[in-house]
């Protein structure tokens, strides 16, 4: 039986937890993708998943799924193991996806929409997901934009408690990435859970409520974006070309990091140190100041960049 | 650009193609090894199934006993003709009308007797040979209905088109889907591996009962077949005969995530089928064990089936085993598909 309505679900306070991960671990024959991860996803919040390529998160978020078993360790959804209420009640957006050839945008909403008993009618998720001028068109005659927004309106038609989202805009053009972002922005406005991994910074600190970052398939750090930044920086972020950078400078003794061309270094007492910088004869012509975000952070963290 | 050097350049991208493929064939050891088994398989079948001296040209059955030595009677030292004994009379000639065997004799008496179908080429040539050998043979009528060779190939020839069309057709699509990531996507959703199998196989079936039936009838017209008896039964034949082929198939198509392998394996199965399963010849007076193997493939029970109907009239009782065992085995196989059944590539 098929019903054209949302599930009813109950509110759930910020405090509740979802989905639990607990002492995951993955072995594979030569290596250890994911090693030992615990960590909690609260109802309603945006949680993100950050980490390098080979990092260990699209292992991490398929063994969340069900798409993969863990080598030991548990995963609970509202307290128990996974199950068919998870099954029922999860929309899942694959880092690859391929979707049945020959039909149309309608006919892939209509056949996923026909797997569940509860959800979403196919015409609010194509409003939802902006594919109302897409419906007759073949799947594969989409853009990479316009297959995501689809793909995305599969995840939706069971109007799913929690909704993962593995690495959604990779790929995308940053026209298509920003109409994404707007996506899931309105999908988090309706207080669902979503579980995002990612390696775009700007994309995990506009969308996450908390984020986890991962490294050789362990956690190293947890928490809010704003609140892991003002813990590990107290200071300002000060970038330079590298060629601005003098034998002077290099010679003050000052920590700086340098990669790909530039220089960058955090204080906490920004006039002194441009000060410093002058008399050390550093071109402060193409000096930018801004704010450390994530990206700083996975660097202070890991000492690489995290496209890497 | 001079022809020689566009020559050159083609060929180095054609051998730049060439060696990519055969590495990724070679690399492929699954698949490897079922391509080169198949040959090795099939060299095996024909050595078991046509190995020995030659096969007999024709299939004679007898009533009574072969008097010894042989040549007491001339026309059983004939070569290249198998002698079948028969217990009954009746069943005997049911053989001949059916085709299955070319001539029946009744040893028993003197002067012989026989039963024989004139319009019957083999049964032609074997009276030929026969009353060469003993002129004072006496041909009985056969009574009943007598069918032409053509009215007992015909459903054999429908029924090897259903193999194909179901055992081919619903694997190949699995494992595409297996391969290109769209089963992973499906089973993220609540539907089960049993209820995935069971709509490909229901798909499949429609494309299968729609091919033949264009064929029943197309066929049918231009050879004037008779079908003796119910074609609404012929149709329950069809239904459940599809069903078991598509299902065994996708056995086959439930962990492979290569066209090649399940291509192989597709063969190996298809090959002892068509060739035991009695699409072209009648297994009467084969080896037991043969009639025993050819009793597993579902195709056996829908030719037998359809043979039954088609000429002898039978009705749903007569062919009451058959169609339990395409029934059973539909879900037996549908079961171990499920079982074995695997989203990802393995």
């Amino acid at each position: 039986m098929i019903i054209d309505e949302p599930r009813v679900q109950h509110p759930a306070a910020a405090t509740d937890v979802l989905l639990g991960v607990d002492n995951l671990v993955k072995r594979y024959a030569d290596n250890t993708a994911v090693d030992g991860v615990s960590f909690q996803v609260r109802a309603g919040t945006c949680f993100g998943l950050l980490g390098p390529n080979g990092a260990g998160k699209t292992t991490t978020i398929e063994i969340m799924e069900g798409i993969l078993a863990p080598t030991s360790g548990v995963v609970r959804y509202r307290g128990a193991p996974l199950g068919e209420r998870f099954r029922a009640e999860a929309g899942i957006l694959f880092q690859k996806t391929a979707l049945q050839d020959f039909l149309t945008v309608r006919q892939t909403l209509n056949l996923f929409r026909g797997l569940y008993d509860h959800g979403l009618p196919v015409a609010e998720v194509v409003r939802l997901c902006a594919l109302e001028k897409l419906l007759a068109r073949d799947n594969k005659k989409l853009s990479g934009g316009q297959l995501q927004r689809l793909l995305l309106g599969v995840a939706l038609v069971n109007d799913p408690a929690i909704l993962f989202l593995d690495e959604p805009t990779t790929g995308l053009d940053p026209q298509a990435r920003r109409m994404f972002w707007d996506l899931v922005q309105s999908i988090k406005a309706q207080h669902k859970t979503i579980l995002l991994t990612t390696h775009y910074m700007e994309e995990a600190q506009l969308l996450c409520d908390e984020i986890v970052i991962m490294d050789h398939g362990r956690i190293i750090a947890q928490g809010p974006p704003q609140s892991l930044l003002r813990q590990h920086f107290k200071a300002v972020l000060l970038e330079l070309p590298s060629e601005d950078w003098s034998a002077q400078a290099r010679a003050l003794g000052m920590g700086f990091f340098e990669a790909a061309g530039r220089v960058e270094l955090t204080t906490n007492d920004l006039e002194g140190t441009l000060r410093t910088l002058m008399q050390a004869g550093v071109s402060l012509a193409h000096l930018t100041i801004r704010p450390p975000n994530l990206e700083d952070l996975f660097l202070e963290l890991t000492g690489k960049d995290l496209r890497s | 650009m001079s022809v020689f050097t566009r020559l050159r350049r083609g060929s180095r991208r054609l051998g730049a193609v060439w060696h990519a493929r055969n590495l990724e064939f070679v690399r492929d050891r699954t698949s490897l090894i079922f391509t080169l088994g198949m040959p090795v398989a099939i060299v095996i079948a024909m050595a078991l199934i046509f190995g020995g001296p030659p096969r007999p040209l024709l299939k004679v059955g007898y009533l009574g006993t072969l008097p010894t030595p042989s040549s007491a009677y001339p026309f059983l030292l004939e070569r290249y003709i198998q002698f079948v004994p028969e217990s009954q009379q009746a069943s005997g000639i049911h053989y001949v009308s059916r085709n299955d065997l070319a001539l029946l004799l009744d040893l028993r008496q003197r002067p012989v007797r026989y039963w024989a179908i004139e319009d019957s080429p083999t049964g032609y040539v074997a009276e030929k040979l026969l009353l060469q050998a003993d002129p004072t043979a006496r041909r009985l009528p056969m009574g009943g209905t007598v069918s032409r060779y053509i009215d007992w190939l015909f459903p054999g020839v429908l029924g090897m088109n259903m193999m194909f069309t179901c055992l081919m057709g619903a694997g190949y699509v699995v494992v595409r889907y297996r391969k290109n990531g769209f089963l992973k996507r499906l089973s993220a959703t609540p539907v089960s591996a049993f209820e995935f199998l069971s709509a490909q196989v229901l798909s499949r079936l429609g494309l299968a009962l729609l091919i033949t039936v264009i064929l029943y009838v197309g066929i049918g017209a231009v050879i004037h077949f008779h079908n003796v008896g119910s074609t609404a039964l012929l149709l329950l034949i069809a239904v459940l005969g599809s069903l078991s082929l598509i299902a065994f198939g996708l056995i086959v198509a439930a962990r492979f995530a290569s066209e090649e392998v399940v291509g192989g394996l597709l063969n190996l199965l298809t090959w002892p089928m068509m060739l035991l399963s009695g699409i072209w010849f009648s297994l009467e007076g084969s080896p037991r064990w043969m009639q025993w193997l050819a009793q597993l493939f579902p195709l056996t029970h829908i030719l037998q089936a359809a043979r039954a109907v088609t000429l002898d009239g039978a009705g749903f009782t007569g062919i009451g085993v058959d169609l339990a065992y395409l029934a059973g085995t539909t879900l037996v196989f549908l079961g171990m598909g499920a079982f074995s059944f695997r989203w990802r590539p393995e």
